[in-house]
């Protein structure tokens, strides 16, 4: 069984928010919600590194550990889902989350929280697949198509990789290599080192 | 011999050439590419702020492991210590009644009555204790329903009973709080603490005396009470208003916070709660009946508050 996860290689990242606008557009995310966001940093420095973000559909997921109605559920391919019908917008998975994954639109009364809406790998929601239910809430569901989320697969540099992990660290150990890395080496060091790279 | 000294000394500075040759090819080059990937992911694991085209509050931050801490405090600790609170309570009071079971009225009822809480301490009381219970069942269904409510009254019900519950708790929570002001405002001089209540605190309020300590309106006990609920309402309210407006107080750490002291602070106010309706409702004879219709019976009033009693006796007396 797969294990779906999204890498981005800050090496190839160019900052264009091509993602947030596949996503944007993709699930027709409501006015004032960004499932994925770019975030410079160094910006216009020379170390300037760019890295796109979203959930990132942790296995020990918090947002589900301290949901007060645990309406989060993790898929057969580790996906981070949750049900909008059972949200009550408290922001518990926002206070938890390393990622600033949840977003929530301000709905009612006092800027209160509405239901809240993240990124769901393209996988739709807990209605059935393709429904209008499904579209209206949690927006596309590529992955019942066999395909992978559209940040990725629109990504003009292919920085963003989304897929089963084994495949996606496969592409990448391949690039570390392509690099010339002394040693092969992959890890840590060079996924997120866009400067120290020998040439 | 000295050869061979020689030899090792060549190839000692050899080496050591080597290896801080190595060294030099690690470190950041002066043209700027200095931003080497440790440096870099500890960064941004301790928080760094970027640049980014969304303008939420935290979205220049790629990682904030704030949530972590919180979670385990929430989850590992205050959940698990606050469930044991609730039930360790439960336990001693029923243990209490088993053992020391109902305090009676000592000498039968006169049938004159004297009035001990007026119209509006009663609205206020019964106000303050009616949104203290709506607030505690859907305040504890926040905390620990989600591991046994959705079995008890199914999912769909569950949804409901959490989205009404988490309506009604953020909308009387400010309501909460301005009738807990108005009580402690109008209630607040009355429970100064006096000599009088540490030797009724001191005696146990003479719970396992045979003579009853004395006691002026208030008793020890009863002052104890109104101040843990003065001070621990507020700090209940305050963080509760803090929740209640995320889009004027939007920082994570503070609303974890918030959440922290909200949590703890109720689950020991519902605690002493517990404390404070047993105690006056079957604990002591006569006492509900006070808050209920405003009259104490004279023989009630003259053995659980024996100096009021006098003072009311003695302005009656002066008055006629």
């Amino acid at each position: 069984m797969a294990r779906m996860k999204f890498l981005c290689d800050s090496e190839r990242c160019i900052e264009c928010n091509g993602c947030v606008t596949a996503c944007k557009n993709e699930n027709e995310v409501e006015w004032g919600v960004n499932r994925r966001r770019v975030v410079t940093i160094n910006d216009g420095e020379p170390n300037e590194v760019s890295i796109s973000v979203a959930c990132m559909h942790c296995t020990d997921a918090p947002c589900m550990a301290v949901c007060p109605v645990d309406c989060f559920y993790q898929t057969d391919e580790g996906i981070v889902l949750h049900d909008k019908d059972t949200c009550i917008g408290c922001g518990y998975c926002l206070f938890a989350c390393p990622f600033g994954a949840p977003q929530f639109p301000q709905e009612g009364a006092f800027g209160q929280r509405g239901k809240m809406d993240k990124c769901t790998f393209c996988a739709g929601g807990p209605e059935e697949d393709h429904s209008a239910e499904e579209r209206a809430k949690y927006g596309a569901n590529r992955i019942a198509e066999g395909k992978l989320p559209l940040c990725a697969e629109m990504c003009s540099t292919k920085a963003l990789l989304a897929g089963d992990a084994n495949e996606v660290s496969d592409i990448y150990r391949e690039r570390i290599v392509a690099r010339g890395s002394n040693k092969g080496a992959w890890g840590q060091n060079l996924a997120y080192n866009a400067a120290g790279r020998k040439n | 011999m000295a050869a061979v000294g020689q030899a090792l000394a060549v190839l000692l500075v050899g080496l050591m050439l080597m290896v801080s040759g190595a060294q030099a090819g690690n470190e950041p080059s002066a043209d700027g590419n200095g931003y080497q990937g440790a440096d870099y992911w500890r960064d941004v694991t301790q928080g760094v702020s970027g640049y980014s085209t969304v303008k939420d509050l935290e979205a220049g931050v790629l990682i904030n492991r704030s949530g972590e801490g919180w979670r385990q405090v929430r989850n590992d600790k205050v959940k698990p210590s606050g469930a044991w609170a609730l039930s360790l309570t439960l336990l001693v009071l029923a243990s209490a009644f088993l053992l020391l079971g109902r305090s009676r009225l000592r000498e039968p009822r006169t049938g004159r009555t004297l009035e001990r809480w007026k119209r509006l301490d009663r609205w206020l009381h019964w106000s303050v204790a009616g949104m203290f219970i709506v607030l505690a069942v859907t305040g504890l269904s926040i905390l620990y329903g989600r591991h046994f409510l959705p079995d008890v009254m199914g999912e769909t019900v569950f949804a409901t009973w959490m989205q009404g519950g988490k309506l009604v708790h953020n909308y009387l929570g400010p309501l909460f709080l301005v009738c807990l002001l108005l009580m402690v405002l109008k209630w607040a001089l009355r429970n100064r603490f006096t000599l009088v209540d540490l030797k009724w605190l001191v005696s146990g309020g003479g719970l396992f005396t045979r003579e009853h300590p004395k006691a002026g309106y208030s008793n020890g006990g009863e002052k104890l009470w109104f101040w843990f609920l003065a001070l621990g309402g507020l700090a209940v309210s305050a963080s509760g208003l803090a929740l209640d407006f995320p889009a004027y107080l939007g920082l994570r750490e503070d609303l974890q916070l918030a959440n922290l002291v909200h949590a703890i602070g109720s689950l020991a106010l519902i605690c002493g709660a517990f404390g404070h309706a047993y105690m006056g409702t079957v604990a002591v004879e006569g006492a509900l009946e006070g808050m209920v219709t405003g009259q104490v019976d004279e023989s009630w009033a003259k053995q659980h508050h024996e100096l009021w009693y006098e003072e009311v006796k003695a302005k009656q007396a002066g008055q006629k």
